[in-house]
This record gives structure tokens, sequence and C-alpha cells, in this order.
């Protein structure tokens, strides 16, 4: 295709026709604000809704002005974006916004971080002078995971865009019209009774404080603040790369050790680290992979193969929901998550010989839908939870912050034994491809009896969408596909349903764009994609960096099964690290 | 509440699966449900989105858009109310407000016995008699808001 030239203040550049005018504009760094637009190059995330105006410009030669996100450029255009004609319209557009939005900008959530209030800032907008209908007035609806307040939504419709497009689940669709319209749930129902896997990143794209996480700050401090109890962190791989971000640092940045500090500093007793029990679910998940394999190879036909991997809870919750059929092809393994809590409080709670009542267990993770798997009654004993507190990265930052610390600040510390000892398997489960890479190297060792050369299975990385790779485990080739972000795990399960053409035997599958760096409780990225590149990067440095990198040689995780579980997939092992599915029909 | 009965589920499958295509037929889909099961139930609209293969959301999502979409059952007597531009400028406002004062409800909606409900609707092309108003089949031209009480006993015993 040809390029088109275009003159945008005062400046000429060349795009290839079919650009818009936004495009255009900042190929020549003039930036145009934008509100409802919103384009993740690298997710196919694309929200092209053009509702809200906020970007209008003047075009020579057009009476109105144009919303420069959604008009394509035709050669010779010449596009003003800064006249006083287009301030006043915007200026205008946003009053208009702002009229039908409760001013409770003092207890949002997203203050601060809040796109709408960010362009009142910018404008300078002093007072609202436009009075018209009454506001829409939508309960609040509380999941586990994400609260929605439709009262604060602008209908820009990105989480439509994200859940139907990107995701393929279709919990959310626009509803009603003119002063009432918002996004919705099918008959307004809670979230939790839909399709939607709590996946979060509905929340990860919201610009205002409509969609939010479901905070349980406050469940941490209460915990912190009883004498009775003894608090244990976790903290998910993917925090430790993206934390720092909240307080300033460049994307990428690794703070591990700052994190284990800040954890300390506000009084958790044990902090401990989430990567240890993700080399626990490989050492679970790993044999369970090779003994499907051995008996499917030797023709039996009870076993089925793919196995999937079922470390995501938004993934479990989408297979449980949208694919009934392919019910009993995830792991059993449980989740990193829910294993720790199962062990911390089996086995390290019996080694300090404290009830499993006292204790309390925090997670920290990138993720909304944890929160959601943490409530789920079949991870309880007696009522009381395997994991009682489910944070996010963003919450973790909150609350450090309110204890007045800047973690750049902070001296680096180590995690406590034994279960913060893991390796550098553990910390990739933070990516796309991370698991199954992690899985393999155990799996290939075990396998064959010999020592990898190299632990680096490159062929397993990168970024696009659905990846499928092959790995010679000494003469038996392992057929494995990756998928990241709910859109792309369907293709692939699809094809599953069409009978497995490509002969996969594993499957590794994030619900999330990135896998966990990219997850909906991570810092925002504001639309900036490079951000989760940065993360990943990060991720496999961490991992270049540790002594260890397998999950089998963990020293802590060999105590641990001869000290407690036997072997893996033992009795006990079953007990305490495995799980079931159950199919979920829901609107 | 009329109950949902299997031959209407047949009938609508029947016209669904006769389609050539049913991409971008989602309204036209839902006004032959309406037109078979009188309103739009919850399940009416799963069973629309498991057939057109669209999320029960945007099903929903585009019943409660267009107000000719009801998800209530209409009342024994359907009370439609022309809101087309002749009949609008003579009054049809202050008509379908004394309706709604009359009965208690809005439009969209049905009375508690079962026995009214009202909608608005475009013109019915009786545009010489506006303001229209029609009970069932049956027509009244020139409405007034005093007539309202009359046409209504008309219906009660
Ligand atoms: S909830 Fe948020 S993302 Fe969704 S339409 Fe409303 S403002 Fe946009
Ligand atoms: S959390 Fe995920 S699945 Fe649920 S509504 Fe949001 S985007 Fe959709
Ligand atoms: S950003 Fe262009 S219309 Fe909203
Ligand atoms: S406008 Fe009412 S009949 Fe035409």
């Amino acid at each position: 295709m040809s390029d088109v030239k275009v003159t945008i203040d005062g400046k000429e550049v060349l795009v290839p026709q079919g650009s818009t005018i936004l495009q255009a504009a900042r190929k020549v760094g003039i930036s145009i604000p934008t509100l409802c637009h919103l384009d993740l190059h690298d997710t196919k995330m694309v929200n092209k809704t053009a509702s809200c105006r906020v970007c209008v410009v003047e075009v020579e030669g057009r009476r109105n002005l144009a919303p420069s996100c959604a008009t394509p450029v035709v050669d010779g255009m010449v596009v003003r974006t800064n006249t006083v004609r287009v301030m006043e319209a915007r200026k205008t557009i946003i009053e208009l916004l702002l009229s039908d939005h409760p001013k409770e900008c003092l207890t949002c959530a997203k203050s601060g971080k809040c796109e709408l209030q960010d362009l009142s800032e910018k404008f300078g907008l002093r007072e609202v002078r436009i009075t018209g209908k009454s506001q829409s007035t939508y309960k609040k609806d509380y999941s586990e995971s994400i609260i929605r307040d439709m009262d604060k939504c602008i209908m820009c419709r990105r989480c439509e865009t994200m859940c139907n497009e990107v995701q393929t689940v279709g919990a959310l669709s626009a509803i009603n019209r003119g002063f009432e319209a918002v996004v919705s749930p099918a008959f307004e129902s809670p979230l939790v009774d839909t399709v939607c896997t709590h996946c979060g990143q509905c929340v990860a794209v919201c610009p205002v404080g409509a969609l939010t996480e479901n905070d349980h700050t406050w469940k941490v401090l209460d915990a912190l603040a009883d004498p009775d109890k003894i608090v244990v962190a976790q903290t998910a791989p993917a925090v430790r790369v993206a934390i720092g971000e909240e307080f300033g640092a460049e994307p990428g940045t690794i703070v591990t050790g700052k994190l284990v500090s800040g954890l300390k500093s506000i009084g958790f007793d044990y902090v401990f680290d989430t990567d240890f029990t993700a080399d626990l679910t490989i050492m679970e998940e790993g044999h369970e992979l090779l003994e499907r394999l051995e008996k499917f190879l030797a023709g039996d036909k009870d076993v089925k193969l793919p196995i999937l991997t079922s470390c995501c809870p938004a993934w479990v919750n989408f297979i449980e929901s949208q694919f009934p059929e392919l019910i009993d092809v995830p792991s059993t393994a449980k989740s990193p998550q829910q294993m720790f809590g199962s062990i911390a409080k089996s086995y390290f709670a019996e080694k300090l010989n404290v009830p499993r009542k006292k204790m309390v267990v925090v997670s920290v993770m990138p993720c909304l839908a944890k929160k959601y798997e943490a409530s789920r009654e079949e991870f309880s004993v007696d009522g009381n939870p395997d994991v009682d507190i489910t944070i996010s990265t963003r919450e973790l930052a909150h609350l450090i912050k309110q204890f007045n610390l800047d973690l750049n600040e902070l001296e680096d510390q180590e995690y406590d034994n034994p279960l913060g000892i893991s390796t550098g398997a553990g910390v990739i489960f933070g990516t796309t491809g991370g698991v199954i890479e992690a899985a393999v190297r155990t799996a290939y060792e075990i396998k064959t009896g010999k020592e990898l050369e190299r632990v680096d299975f490159k062929q397993l990385r990168g970024f696009d969408g659905v990846r499928v790779a092959s790995v010679d485990m000494d003469g038996l080739v392992l057929n494995i596909g990756i998928a990241h972000g709910l859109g792309n795990a369907r293709q692939l399960l699809e094809e599953i349903k069409d009978g497995n053409p490509r002969n996969l035997h594993a499957i590794e599958i994030m619900a999330c764009p990135g896998g966990c760096i990219g997850g909906g409780g991570q810092p925002y990225h504001h639309g900036d994609s490079s951000v989760l590149k940065k993360r990943q990067e990060a991720i496999y440095q961490v991992d270049r960096e540790m002594k260890i990198r397998k999950s089998h040689e963990n020293p802590a995780i060999i105590e641990l099964y001869e000290t407690y579980l036997g072997k893996p997939l033992s009795e006990k092992s079953h007990k305490l690290l495995h799980t079931h599915y159950s199919v979920k029909d829901k609107v | 509440m009329a109950e949902l009965k299997n031959e209407q589920f047949n009938e609508l499958e029947q016209f669904i699966d006769s389609m050539s295509s049913t991409k971008g037929e989602l309204i036209r889909v839902l006004h032959k449900a309406q037109e078979i099961f009188g309103y739009l139930p919850k399940e009416v609209q799963k069973f629309v989105a498991k057939k057109l293969h669209v999320s029960t959301a945007k099903v929903f999502g585009v019943v409660s858009f267009y107000s000719f979409f009801t998800m209530t059952p209409r009342g024994e007597h359907n009370i439609a109310i022309c809101l087309g531009t002749a009949c609008y400028v003579r009054g049809a406002e202050k008509v379908l407000d004394a309706f709604k004062r009359e009965l208690n409800i809005n439009t969209g909606e049905t009375t508690k016995d079962g026995k009214f409900s009202i909608t608005g609707v475009r013109c019915v092309g009786a545009c010489g008699l506006a303001p229209v108003v029609m009970v069932g089949e049956k027509v009244y031209g020139r409405v007034t808001p005093d007539m309202v009480k009359d046409i209504l006993e008309e219906y009660k015993d």
C-alpha cells in the first residue's frame, strides 16, 4: 500500500494509507489527548468505539471537527490539533462527561490514576457549568475480585472490547441507552453469576473508577494488628518485576529484595515465595505429564492428552464454563498460590507447632482471579481457607506507601526459609511460556536420566499469542502448545476439540496477555504494551541469575518430599496438592 | 404468567434454522421471538444466544437498547400508544402519561393483576386520527387524557 502525505500542525508526515490522524500525529511526536481509544498493539486489543470525542481536531475543508482516533487520513490532508476552536471543543466535551460523572474522586480507587481526572486537570476545569439530566444510579456489584461501579462508567467500552474480542469470554455488553447506558453482564446479573473468569483484564483497561479490584488491604492490616496471629506472605513471580513501577522505577526493574524488605517492614512474620510452590507444581504436574504420556504411548485409551497446565485460575474458570467437554484435560495440580496455602497451613504450621487457625496466609498476586480462586470452597479445611487474603501488586504498593516507605530506598533482604527457597524454573511461571519451560526442564531430566546441557528452551519463549514448538527428549518428541490471552486459548481448545491434528502433548495457557506479568492486578500500563515486554525480559534475567534453575534440584523441595510428602503424586500429595474441576453453567 | 411452551421454542428454532446466515440477524430473530412469546424472558434470550453463537450479554444488550423489546409479559390487554410524529405533536405524550398514572405502571410494564400493559409504538399509519391508541386490535382516535378512564373502563370486569 502506498503512503499518503499529511500536514499536521505544519509538520509533514508520510503514513500508510488507512492510518488514522491520531497515528499520523503520534508519528511526528504530536500528542492528541484521547480517552476511549486504546491500542495495545501486541495483544490485538484496539478499542475503536470513538465514543468520547476528546480527540477532535480541525481538518481543512471540513466544517465539523473530526475525531482523530477514527478518521482516516487522505493524501494532502491538512490538520490542526491545537487551535482555540479545538481546545474549546475538547473542554466542553470533558465538561459534558463530568456533568454525568459522580464527583467522588476523594474516595475513588482510581484517584490519581484516572484518565478522566487527568484530562480534567489538564484542561483546567474548575467547575462544571452543565447540569443536565440526573446521573444514572446503578447498584455497585461486588465480586470477590472486582467491583463494578457503573455510575462512573463513561461508556468508552474498552472493557467490552477486551472481554469479548480479546478474551472472547462475552461476559459484558453495552446495555440501555442515553444517560442510562452502561456496560453490564446479561440481565444485569452480578458478575459472579456470569461466565466472567475474573481475569481482571477489563479492570486493567478501564480508564476510570468504574471497574476496580476488590481491595482487601484493610483485611491485611487487621491481621497484622492481631497479636495472636502468625501472618505469612507469599509473593508471586511476576510481582518482583512490576511493583517497582508504582514507586517510579522503570518498567522491568527487578526489586525482589526490596519487596521482601517492604513486607517485613510492615510487619509480616514470615515472607515466603510462591516460586517455591511453583517448583512444587512442576514436581506434581511434571510427573503427571510423564505418567499420562507413558500410559498414552502404551495405548491406554482412558488417558487424555494433551495435558493442560492449571496454574491460571482465570483459565480454569474459562474451561469450567465454556468447554465442559474438555473438563478432564487440565492437570489436577493446584495452582502455586493454593499449593502454598495448603503447605503453609500443614507442613509449616506443624513445624512451628501451631494450629492452622492461628496462621494467616496473605498472597501478593499480579492477578485478580487469584482472589476468587482463594475463596473457592474446595480450598479450605473446616471452613478455614488455605489462603486467607489475596491482594494485588497494586494493593501491596498502596499498603507500603501508607506505611510511608519508598520501596526503592529499602535495603535488599532475603526470603525466609524454607518456603522462600526457589529456582529459576519457579520464577519463569510469571511469563507466557514459562510454566511449560520449567516443566520441560524437569521432565527431560527425569525421563532421560541425563543432565540438560542447556536449560534455556528458546523455542518456547516469545510474545506471539499462540505458539507451537517441539522438544526432543532423547528420541521422544514432545509437542507443546502455548497460548496467552483467552481468545488465543480458545483457538487452541477448538483445535483439541477438532481431534488435536497437530498432536500436541502438553499445552500451557495463561489468561492474561503476556501471562502473569500482564495480570489484571499489575501496575496499570495505560496502553503501553512495551511495559509487558520489559517485565518479561526481567523475568528471564532473574532466572539466569539464579544458582539453581531446575525445580527438582530445589533443596527445600527435596526436603519437603523426603520428610513430609513422600514422592510426587503420593497419597499425601494428592490430598494436599491436587484438586478437581466442575462444569459451571453460567450466563 | 403464561408458560413458555416447547412448540414456541420449536417455532423459533425453525425460523432461525431457515435463515441462510444468522450473521447480523440478531434483531430480526428477536423480533420473531417476541412475536412468538409476546415478550423476551431470560430463557428465550439464552436460547437465541446459543443458537446464534453470540453471548447472552450481547443479546441482553440489544434487548435493553430498543424500547420495542420487552422482558415482561404483556398484559391481557396491551395498550399501544402511538408516539409517531403526528400523534406526538397532537399530545400523545399527555395521553401516555394519563395511562401511566391511571394504571400506575411505566411503559413496557404490566399491572400486577396481569390485565394491562403499556407500550409505545411508532407511527401506525392512522395519522389522520392522531393521537392514536390501540387496545388489543381496537383502535381509538383523537384520544385525549380525559378519555383514558373511560377506555380502561371498557376492559375492567
Ligand atoms: S466500565 Fe470502564 S472500561 Fe467499561 S465502558 Fe465503562 S468506563 Fe469504559
Ligand atoms: S474479568 Fe475478564 S472475563 Fe470477567 S468481565 Fe472482566 S474481562 Fe471479562
Ligand atoms: S479518543 Fe477518539 S473518540 Fe474517544
Ligand atoms: S404518528 Fe401516530 S398514527 Fe402516524
